[in-house]
């Protein structure tokens, strides 16, 4: 029955390609209102200053400004996406606390006049000492970034689970690694903007966000409004990764300046500014010690982490448990102690990027386990083996998994790379590794407290019957969703994609949905849309029933055809039963909701991590590393998935490119740096080096067949799952080439070449003790500083 | 070149008059010394389907066709344009609405995710078909790499783009047995 679905299992063309091709396609920057002011927001020069004064008065004068806002004209109420930390403000009111924090706004007639005025703009600054480094912060002494936290600790975490002493005590072998990651950034290449406008007492933002919702609930909250009188539209938007996921200060100065001038206000952020808001992925240093027995199986594991958090929270609470809660996933081991300190920093605010806290730990975690294998004398492949998780098994932090073939997809991954004609077996300078990753399937529960249901879907159908139109407050940045949910709903409801149409993420004309993010809404969207889709076939067969003169259980529909199960001449179309239905009793609608069940332990933090399923994958990709340069050319990686049901074969293959893609730049050359005085050195797409075509290695997407029993159809996640293994997959690679090891991200050419030479240094030193102890072959001392 | 003709404002302000052939059609456009061509497009004639990410000519998305050429349209002067033939995305739609092969190729094959980038990368491949009708593989990555794309890892963008180009040349050859 599985493999015997009409719509979904297809790769249909997107339900937006057509638009998207054609430049049809709007994003929020393409809309224009009639009277519309531009808006801008002035930011911090300094790292770290106390205000003294704004002077507006010369800005205000300037001809075509029509307003300019500081903290006195907005709510003072502190905001931001984790309720734990509530910590920034609209604008600073006593300080600046990074280079880029929010001072004041101007609207005016045009971008021109904008720029001129946010110049006038006088503000007196008291500069005070400021510190970017996250063990620096925390040292006594350190400027205080925040009043209510002693030691610019944001957040500490300490959780233990079984007895990781007691593991280690009894353990084969124990080894301690150290890792540092970087920070990186989301980069979507739409900048981020919103259109604000108040009309009669109802304010509506047009924006480019991954969820609606979120922006609806903190811009209502922050303006003490009812939430139905504050729309969010979502409009196109050109890719999210998880920077869009919190409203960016633009929604809120928008929704003043355009209350003062009762005009619509369209605001934005350049490249630059996109740089210095950030919420992209914290820079992490990560220290893990595990115990292994002779074989290598894993008895337990304790990460020691430190995460630079930026100068304010975001969604960093969520970040710092996900960096430990996830490693837990895909090996199986019962002791595990888990150790973070989030630290303030002078530096843009970290946030949720593509993987939400996994990757470099999951870097750390698999650099390390090779080496323990690399100890033992054990195939780092064969040693992901005896550990891989099983399916139905529980964490040892309390996450329950279902499907789970991971073991399958490292078998499926090592045929696919010739795996064992390789390893150890390529000439020099060439390398191949092995990584894993899992990933949640959806949070299990809500960023914030709330009982609402994670994701509602109402399906429409014409009342002529020539089309349906589905209505989710799922939110499409470009992945999918809208084409996957109508896949669903056309399966669901026995009708066919090409007639489906969707309404998606707008928080006044569909029901309610969290949003894009921890690839949630296959499964979670899926689930609601499947429900909304079965209600309207039920309820068109027992028309069709009625109109047929059959019992509508004797009856199914398939593809816009209701038939007699076994008697498949016998039938009339959807269109004619649904004209009928809208006829005899009105609107045809199907209604959906999902609630994921409760999840997880009592322990603190048990939320985070908790998700109705979890996608596993291996990777392995092969290098070469130029001896000279340091220079690295990844050949090919090889991804193989776990990700249950495919709904869009064409799609999921294109989020692994994606993930691929993002985890590829962020271990060879993504970072963003920081001049000494807080200051970005490269907030451009060129400087950051984002990889062009050009970089880009042979991909090859595989998957496993699986079937996930929590996820509709058996669906469960892959948007970010893909990008968890490649840092470390990449890592172990280079290290198979050469034999160094680089412990910090990204592994640049300059780190490759240094830690080569250190390793050529080293080697020649420890040759020529030896050879002063023993005479060698010159044949022997030739070979001294291979691998 | 023609001299463009100038109005200066009661601030001093030159202003100048731009004649440009925007997707066949001939359009006048008033701006400053320093308004970009992104911006003529975009804010002056509504043709949005051009797109800005960096303004830096780093990103691609405001990719144009400029006497045929691909240009970043963020790095361009309008008064630079002044008497060129300009090709943006809108363009691309031959009569009714049949798609350039292209765009079917990126729609076909997955090759569009956010499509924030599409429509620069589209005309950047355009322009690659238009003088070599049968690139490689390198080829065509190496005329799409300065169009940074964020979500597909360029993988099905390549596919889609070789894929047109086949079609093309299958194309071209019926017409000359036909």
């Amino acid at each position: 029955m599985r493999d015997n679905y009409a719509v979904i299992g297809k790769s249909v063309p997107k339900i937006d390609g057509r638009v998207k091709v054609t430049g049809q396609a709007k994003y929020t920057g393409d809309l224009k209102f009639p009277n519309m002011l531009v808006g801008k927001i002035l930011t911090s020069p300094h790292p770290h200053a106390r205000i003294l004064h704004i002077d507006t008065t010369e800005a205000e004068r300037l001809p075509g400004v029509k307003a300019v806002i500081t903290h006195k004209d907005v709510p003072p109420l502190k905001y931001g996406i984790s309720p734990a930390r509530w910590d920034e403000n609209i604008f600073c009111i006593d300080k600046v606390r990074f280079v880029g924090d929010k001072v004041a706004a101007v609207a005016a007639v045009d971008d021109e006049t904008v720029y001129k005025a946010l110049k006038l703009i006088k503000v007196d600054y008291e500069v005070l000492p400021a510190v970017f480094d996250p063990i620096e912060a925390m040292a006594e002494g350190a400027p205080q970034i925040h009043d209510e936290y002693p030691r610019n600790i944001n957040t500490e975490i300490h959780q233990h689970f079984g007895d990781v002493e007691k593991a280690f005590a009894q353990a084969y072998h124990v080894r301690t690694d150290r890792f540092v990651g970087q920070r990186t950034y989301q980069s979507p290449i739409e900048p981020h903007s919103a259109i604000s406008m108040w009309e009669g007492g109802k304010l509506t933002v047009y924006t480019s966000t991954q969820s609606p919702h979120y922006f609806q609930y903190y811009i209502a909250r922050q303006f003490g409004l009812p939430m139905g009188d504050v729309r969010v539209v979502k409009t196109f938007v050109g890719g999210g990764f998880g920077g869009k996921l919190e409203p960016t200060g633009l929604e809120f100065a928008g929704a003043v300046l355009s209350r003062l001038t009762g005009r619509p206000v369209k605001m934005f952020y350049d490249r630059h500014e996109m740089f210095a808001h950030n919420r992209g992925r914290h820079r992490q240093i990560m220290e893990i010690t595990s115990g292994v027995d002779r074989d290598g199986k894993i008895l337990g594991v304790h990460a020691n982490f430190i995460m630079d958090g930026g100068a304010y929270t975001s969604l960093g609470i969520a970040t710092a448990y996900y960096a430990g809660a996830m490693l837990t996933l895909t090996y199986d081991f019962a002791n595990y102690k888990f150790d973070m300190i989030r630290v303030y920093t002078n530096l843009p605010a970290c946030g949720a990027q593509r993987g939400h806290g996994a990757p470099q730990p999951r870097y750390a975690f698999e650099c390390h386990l090779d080496m323990v294998a690399q100890d033992l004398g054990i195939d780092p492949l064969e040693m992901r083996l005896r550990n891989a998780r099983k399916p139905n098994t529980i964490t040892p932090n309390q996450f329950k998994i279902n499907s789970c073939e991971l073991e399958e997809c490292i078998q499926q991954a090592r045929r696919l790379s010739g795996w064992d004609a390789k390893k150890g077996k390529l000439p020099r300078g060439r390398g191949i590794g092995i990584a894993v990753g899992s990933f949640v399937s959806g949070a299990g529960y809500p960023i914030y407290r709330t009982n609402l249901p994670h994701a509602a879907a109402i399906i429409k159908v014409h009342e002529d019957g020539s089309a349906a139109t589905l209505y989710t407050g799922a939110t499409d940045i470009g992945q999918g969703s809208d084409t996957v949910l109508c896949q669903m709903a056309a399966e669901a409801m026995g009708f066919v994609y090409e007639r489906m149409k969707i309404v998606a993420a707008d928080t006044e004309t569909t029901p309610h949905d969290f949003g894009a993010y921890a690839s949630r809404q296959t499964l979670m969207s899926g689930a609601a849309v499947k429900q909304a889709g079965e209600e309207v076939k039920k309820q068109l067969l027992a028309m069709a029933g009625e109109m047929m003169q059959v019992a509508p259980e004797e009856l199914d529909c398939r593809e816009g055809v209701i038939f007699v199960k076994g008697r498949p001449e016998v039938n009339i179309t959807f269109g004619e039963a649904a004209r009928e239905f809208f006829v005899r009793k009105g609107p045809l609608i199907g209604r959906g909701a999902y609630t994921p069940p409760t999840l997880g332990g009592t322990f603190r933090g048990a939320a985070v991590g908790t998700s109705p399923a979890y996608s596993f994958a291996a990777q392995i990709s092969e290098v070469e590393v130029d001896e000279e340069t340091g220079e690295i050319q990844v050949k090919e990686v090889w991804d193989v998935h776990d990700c249950g049901t495919v709904i869009n074969p064409a799609l999921l293959h294109g989020q692994v490119h994606g993930a691929l893609y993002m985890g590829m730049g962020e271990s060879v050359w993504e970072e963003v740096l920081f001049d000494a005085s807080g200051r970005i050195l490269n907030p451009n797409l060129a400087e950051y080096r984002l990889p062009t075509a050009l970089d880009m290695p042979k991909i090859t997407s595989a998957l496993v067949d699986s079937f996930e029993p929590a996820g509709p159809w058996g669906v469960k996640e892959v948007g970010e799952g893909a990008t968890i293994p490649t840092m470390g997959c990449y890592a172990n690679a280079i290290y198979d080439a050469m034999g160094i090891r680089v412990y910090s991200l990204p592994l640049t050419y300059e780190k490759v070449w240094r830690a080569l030479r250190e390793k050529r240094n080293a080697d020649f030193s420890q040759n020529r003790q030896m050879a002063e102890a023993v005479p060698a072959t010159p044949d022997e001392a030739a070979r001294g500083d291979g691998r | 070149m023609t001299t463009m003709q100038a109005i200066t404002d009661q601030n001093g302000v030159k202003r100048y008059m731009v004649n440009l052939v925007v997707n066949g059609d001939h359009r006048t456009v008033v701006v400053k010394a320093n308004t970009l061509l992104v911006n003529v497009l975009r804010d002056h004639l509504d043709l949005t389907g051009t797109k800005k990410g960096c303004e830096l000519g780093d990103c691609g998305s405001c990719t144009v066709l400029l006497n045929g050429k691909p240009v970043n349209s963020c790095l361009v002067l309008a008064v630079e344009a002044d008497g060129q033939e300009i090709v943006t995305i809108e363009g691309l739609v031959q009569q009714g609405d049949t798609l350039d092969p292209l765009q079917e190729a990126f729609i076909d094959h997955a090759a569009v995710q956010c499509g924030y980038c599409t429509p620069g990368m589209i005309l950047s491949a355009k322009a690659l078909l238009a003088k070599n009708p049968s690139p490689t593989e390198q080829e065509v990555r190496e005329a799409i790499a300065g169009n940074l794309c964020r979500c597909t890892g360029y993988v099905n963008v390549v596919k889609a783009v070789m894929v047109a180009a086949k079609r093309l040349q299958e194309g071209r050859g019926a017409d000359h047995e036909g």
